[in-house]
């Protein structure tokens, strides 16, 4: 990311605020959002890309892919995050002409950035260039809010809102519904409820 | 051809119906059945279910996996077309920014209306609900009684197709024998929510919502519903077969493509068009009810909105049943020298008494419902049991400190996973990530419940609707600015509410999401959000002191009925679309009557 598309974001994020303030203040009808409109057609597939023009250049693609990685690498259950388009999601979230997506649109550069330089200031190279080992040494100290130190508390925004978004990603396609053993949207003849055996062990009746 | 346009229309009908959602949906379904031939203008585009339903479409099909945006509020599938908070090239204006003074208004712009996408909650009003003035000395009683609406619930609950028990509960009716579908098996967070409740003695029952469980009964309830129309009847059963029942998947916020829930769409417009006694007219955006210099209606102006051009339409009676606000601002907007303030408000009551339902809602984590095998609880889609108000006694006795009930909509479950499934969990997680990130979201996924309170809000002075005298909509129609104002029997509530879930939550061992809301004025969800709105054409005994009488029909003006949530003088916990439709249904039977007698 240069400096220049960062602070464009930035601005247009706060310039959204003011808006929302006063179309609140009199419901004015909104300026047309360049979005999907309020009549998309349902019955069809959307690809990231189709709708409104991506942000990320490669080497913030790289860096995106390999951090949502971080946050869902492959197990025995499933692929990673990066393995199941997580990354061309994010893309999309952050490039939507939304209210949400463009405040987030900002967190998740300047995140990137804050990345970039904390690799650079601890280890002398960017972040995507890092060991595992590395890579957890800063993650641990930002991957809670609760408990991030003073000094990396933007860093540990960014990441709790790049863990959602990721997870967000993830969960929602095929594999991510597979991991969490969801076995519905099948068409069913009749519904049975819970199985006897499972109520009997929760003492339900 | 029933798909009529501005120019193809007749010169005349017997009636004509603005809206087409649940109120226009049955004044046209039964006036059509008995032989009226009607018009059906619609703001909005033509819809079809069958051809637009996005049945079984998973979230990584949509953009931005299906969050909702300003432009689709409920989610990317939601079946609001044109639809939402705010509607492009249609502002409403709001008379305060304090907090406490916000009304949003939802709108649709669909064949339907807001019926293609609403939560299929089908709850009778009970005695009490029509008289609230006679039990507690607040609001206003309805002209009507149980009684009187009572046959009309059971007609309504047969037709559209309800699930649900007789449970003989306080002001919670019974329904006549055979109206009710069975209701549908409970998922496991249910069974444990209705457990723990019922140890703090608060009740859970089986909800009720229409959707077909099974299939309806083609070859009783035609006879039923329309005894000695035999045309009627052969209709009916034709459209009745062609439903088909729940397939138990696919969330109904999305519509119906198997017709399997009441939508206006798959249920009254069917066998209204099959009668050949309807015409709809879409994109009609209507703004004035004429009257004649007999000072009758003859009729109403529509923008064609696919021209942009004024039109008029024709018949002997007009029903407005635009949805509660939009009735109202058309009233508002016919002025003329005889009516400056508005058509059918000779009582200045037009716009007065608008309320919505109290809303507060509480999640919580429970360690119970945690690694549970994979189980498919897609079933009914939500509410398969609920909560009726459960204090009446103590309420009346003043021991509550707020005077009207809430029913508690509430689930859980292994619902499809989407963009929010894993979100926010840190509280949980102490900020996991890595493998323990996906270990702790397989352990958590399922294990939330939530509760919903839907409470009763006591009419007042300061909550109402009038035309802004500047703003116009892009058609220059004059737009509504509303004022709102809770009184302390909503924001009570809204706390009791609070307390009362986190009670729950904490008896199923489970930890809540977020803060416990105790100040009312945090708890309560915005005016209008709960998409109930009711009020501002209310029906009385009294023309003073109300717009409609008994029949939904103008004091003013004898030919205009409103069929529409506009007429109710109060507006009880139930979700008022089926007395909605059961009022609207006996409005059409009184029209029919009147029709036939000639007087009108």
């Amino acid at each position: 990311m240069d400096r220049r598309t960062s602070i464009k974001w930035v601005l247009a994020a706060s310039a959204s605020w003011p808006l929302l303030a006063t179309r609140s203040r009199s419901a004015e009808p909104a300026a047309a959002l360049p979005g999907y409109g309020t009549d998309p057609p349902l019955v069809t597939v959307y690809h990231p890309g189709q709708l409104w023009p991506l942000t990320l250049k490669p080497p913030q693609r790289r860096l995106a892919g390999i951090l949502a990685d971080i946050i869902i690498p492959a197990d025995e259950h499933s692929a990673s995050a990066s393995a199941v388009g997580v990354v061309d999601f994010i893309d999309e979230w952050i490039s939507a002409p939304y209210p949400r997506n463009q405040r987030d649109c900002p967190i998740i550069l300047s995140g990137f950035s804050w990345l970039d330089a904390e690799a650079r200031r601890r280890f002398g190279q960017g972040f995507a260039d890092l060991d595992s080992r590395q890579h957890h040494s800063i993650c641990d100290d930002i991957c809670s809010e609760a408990r991030a130190a003073r000094d990396a508390r933007d860093g540990a925004r960014f990441f709790a809102r790049y863990r959602d978004l990721t997870a967000g990603g993830f969960y929602s396609t095929p594999v991510g519904r597979q991991d969490l053993g969801y076995i519905g949207n099948v068409p069913l003849a009749h519904f049975d409820g819970p199985p006897p055996e499972l109520l009997k062990k929760l003492n339900l009746p | 051809m029933p798909f009529v346009t501005a120019t193809s229309q007749q010169s005349t009908y017997d009636v004509i119906v603005v809206g087409s959602g649940a109120a226009g949906g049955q004044s046209a379904y039964a006036l059509c059945m008995d032989g009226a031939k009607v018009l059906m203008l619609e703001a909005g585009r033509k819809y079809s279910p069958q051809s637009e339903t996005p049945m079984f479409q998973t979230p990584d099909l949509a953009p931005l996996a299906g969050a909702g945006t300003p432009d689709k509020p409920f989610g990317f599938y939601d079946a609001t077309v044109d639809g939402g908070w705010e509607v492009p090239g249609e502002p409403y204006v709001r008379a305060s920014e304090d907090p406490g003074g916000r009304f949003e208004w939802w709108r649709a712009r669909m064949l339907g209306g807001r019926t293609n996408h609403w939560g299929r909650i089908s709850l009778r009003y009970g005695p009490y609900d029509f008289k609230p003035h006679s039990r507690d000395g607040l609001g206003l009683d309805w002209p009507v009684a149980y009684e009187d609406i009572a046959p009309y619930y059971d007609k309504a609950e047969l037709l559209i197709g309800v699930y649900g028990s007789n449970e003989g509960l306080e002001n919670t009716p019974d329904s006549s024998p055979g109206c009710l579908l069975p209701p549908p098996k409970p998922l496991v967070s249910d069974l444990l929510i209705a457990q723990r409740a019922k140890r703090l003695g608060i009740p859970a029952i089986p909800g009720h919502r229409a959707v077909l469980t099974r299939a309806l009964d083609f070859k009783g309830t035609p006879a039923r519903l329309h005894p000695g129309n035999l045309t009627a009847q052969k209709l009916l059963a034709e459209d009745m077969r062609a439903r088909a029942p729940c397939l138990w998947a696919t969330p109904c916020g999305r519509g119906c493509a198997i017709r399997a829930n009441y939508q206006s769409t798959t249920v009254h417009l069917p066998p209204a068009l099959a009668s050949g006694n309807l015409d709809i007219t879409t994109d009609a955006m209507v703004y004035e009810v004429t009257l004649g210099r007999d000072g009758r209606a003859n009729g109403v102006s529509f923008v064609d909105r696919t021209t942009g051009k004024p039109q008029h339409a024709a018949a002997r009676v007009v029903i407005l049943a635009a949805s509660a606000c939009e009735s109202v601002r058309i009233l508002l907007n016919s002025k003329s020298t005889r009516y400056p303030h508005g058509l059918a408000n000779s009582s200045g009551q037009l716009g007065r008494y608008l309320m919505d339902t109290v809303g507060s809602t509480l999640s919580g984590q429970i360690p119970l419902l945690e690694n549970l095998p994979p189980l498919n609880e897609d079933a009914a889609d939500g509410v398969q049991m609920y909560t009726p108000w459960w204090l009446y006694r103590e309420q009346l006795a003043g021991k509550l400190g707020f005077a009207r009930g809430y029913h508690i909509e509430f689930g859980g479950g292994k619902r499809m996973p989407d963009h929010g499934t894993a979100a926010g969990i840190e509280w949980l997680t102490g900020g996991s990530y890595g493998v323990k990130f996906k270990q702790d979201v397989r352990r958590y996924y399922g294990s939330f419940v939530y509760f919903d309170g839907r409470g009763e809000m006591v009419p007042n002075d300061h909550s109402y609707c009038e035309i802004d005298p500047s703003v116009k909509d892009r058609w220059g129609i004059p737009v509504l600015r509303f004022h709102w104002q809770w009184s302390q029997h909503e924001l009570r509530q809204a706390a009791h509410m609070q307390r009362t879930f986190a009670d729950v939550i904490e008896s199923m061992g489970g930890k809540v999401s977020g803060r416990v809301q105790t100040d009312g004025a945090r708890a309560i969800a915005a005016g209008g959000s709960i998409i109930h709105e009711v009020g501002g054409a209310i029906m009385g005994a009294d023309p003073k002191t109300s717009v409609t009488n008994r029949w939904c029909q103008t004091w003013d003006v004898a030919n205009l009925f409103v069929t529409d949530g506009a007429v109710f003088a109060s507006n009880a916990d139930k979700n008022p679309t089926l007395t909605i439709m059961a009022l609207a249904w006996r409005a059409a039977d009184h029209i029919l009557e009147r029709m036939r007698r000639k007087e009108l």
